[in-house]
């Protein structure tokens, strides 16, 4: 199954490592050194991340820095946005069945 | 006269919950109603063009509430309510699932859980709904179950709204 962005911010690690990347670029060490976990498993999130397009790798000289693609990670906001229209829409049908209640009662 | 009342909705990406508090120009005693009978439920569950039809409801600590979403072309997409904790007029808890036509739940699509409170302020009543997911992910799927097509032609015509409503 292809990994998706979704799959991606289900794991606290991944959802830190995002975090951490969001306020600057950084080689795969320095992040690595955020968390207690071992740096291969560490290196497997960032990995993860890559594949799902969450991160965007840049060489400088001799290192690899990592940084956040910001577009991927805006497809989890459109489906969090989806869901808020679904709600405002019932809720707007509510108050035009709620209308109708109070006029009956009256 | 169209009411225009805000709602907040805010998203706790941490706990996967989604807050969300909603201003109703009514007392409690409708509001509290058209979320747990079926003939007034049926009339605005769905976003239209999407209806919804109860097979069934029992609206008790341990009853459920059985229903087919219909999309526009006619297709039934099965979901119940499992009801827990209800308070008449103050609050109650529901398990959302899809299922088939006899209930029967699809473990392989999400849940959700819903915590809704109710609470009259001069004549109006505020629903404060705690909506709180395995996944956040999970979202992605009850879009798409829920309301495919019809919802997503309605987007644009919310995208508007959101803009007119500011920003939360």
């Amino acid at each position: 199954m292809k990994r998706d962005v979704f799959q991606a911010i289900a794991d606290p690690t991944r959802r830190d490592i995002l975090s951490l990347l969001a306020a600057k670029s950084m080689t795969p060490n320095s992040i690595a050194e955020q968390f207690d976990s071992s740096r291969q498993a560490v290196s497997k999130h960032i990995h993860f991340l890559v594949e799902c397009d969450l991160l965007d790798q840049e060489k400088q000289g001799r290192k690899i820095y990592y940084h956040i693609n910001p577009e991927k990670m805006n497809e989890i906001e459109k489906w969090i946005q989806q869901f808020k229209g679904l709600l405002e829409k019932r809720f707007d049908q509510l108050d035009d069945v709620l209308a109708q209640l109070k006029a009956q009662e009256k | 006269m169209r009411n225009i009342l805000r709602m907040n909705f805010s998203v706790d990406r941490k706990n996967k919950k989604i807050k969300v508090e909603r201003e109703f120009d009514v007392p409690v005693d409708l509001v509290w109603s058209a979320w747990t009978e079926s003939d007034l439920l049926d009339q605005w569950w769905a976003p239209k063009p999407w209806k919804v039809k109860t097979k069934s409801i029992d609206f008790k600590d341990g009853g459920f509430w059985l229903y087919a979403m219909i999309s526009p072309e006619g297709e039934k997409h099965w979901s119940r309510a499992n009801f827990k904790e209800i308070t008449p007029k103050e609050r109650f808890t529901s398990l959302e699932a899809f299922c088939d036509e006899n209930g029967n739940v699809n473990h392989d699509l999400p849940k959700s859980h819903w915590e809704n409170q109710f609470i009259e302020h001069k004549s109006s009543t505020f629903v404060h709904t705690v909506i709180r997911f395995n996944e956040l992910s999970d979202l992605e799927k009850m879009v798409e179950m829920g309301f495919e097509e019809g919802f997503r032609s309605a987007l644009t015509n919310l995208d508007e709204i959101f803009k007119n409503t500011g920003n939360d």
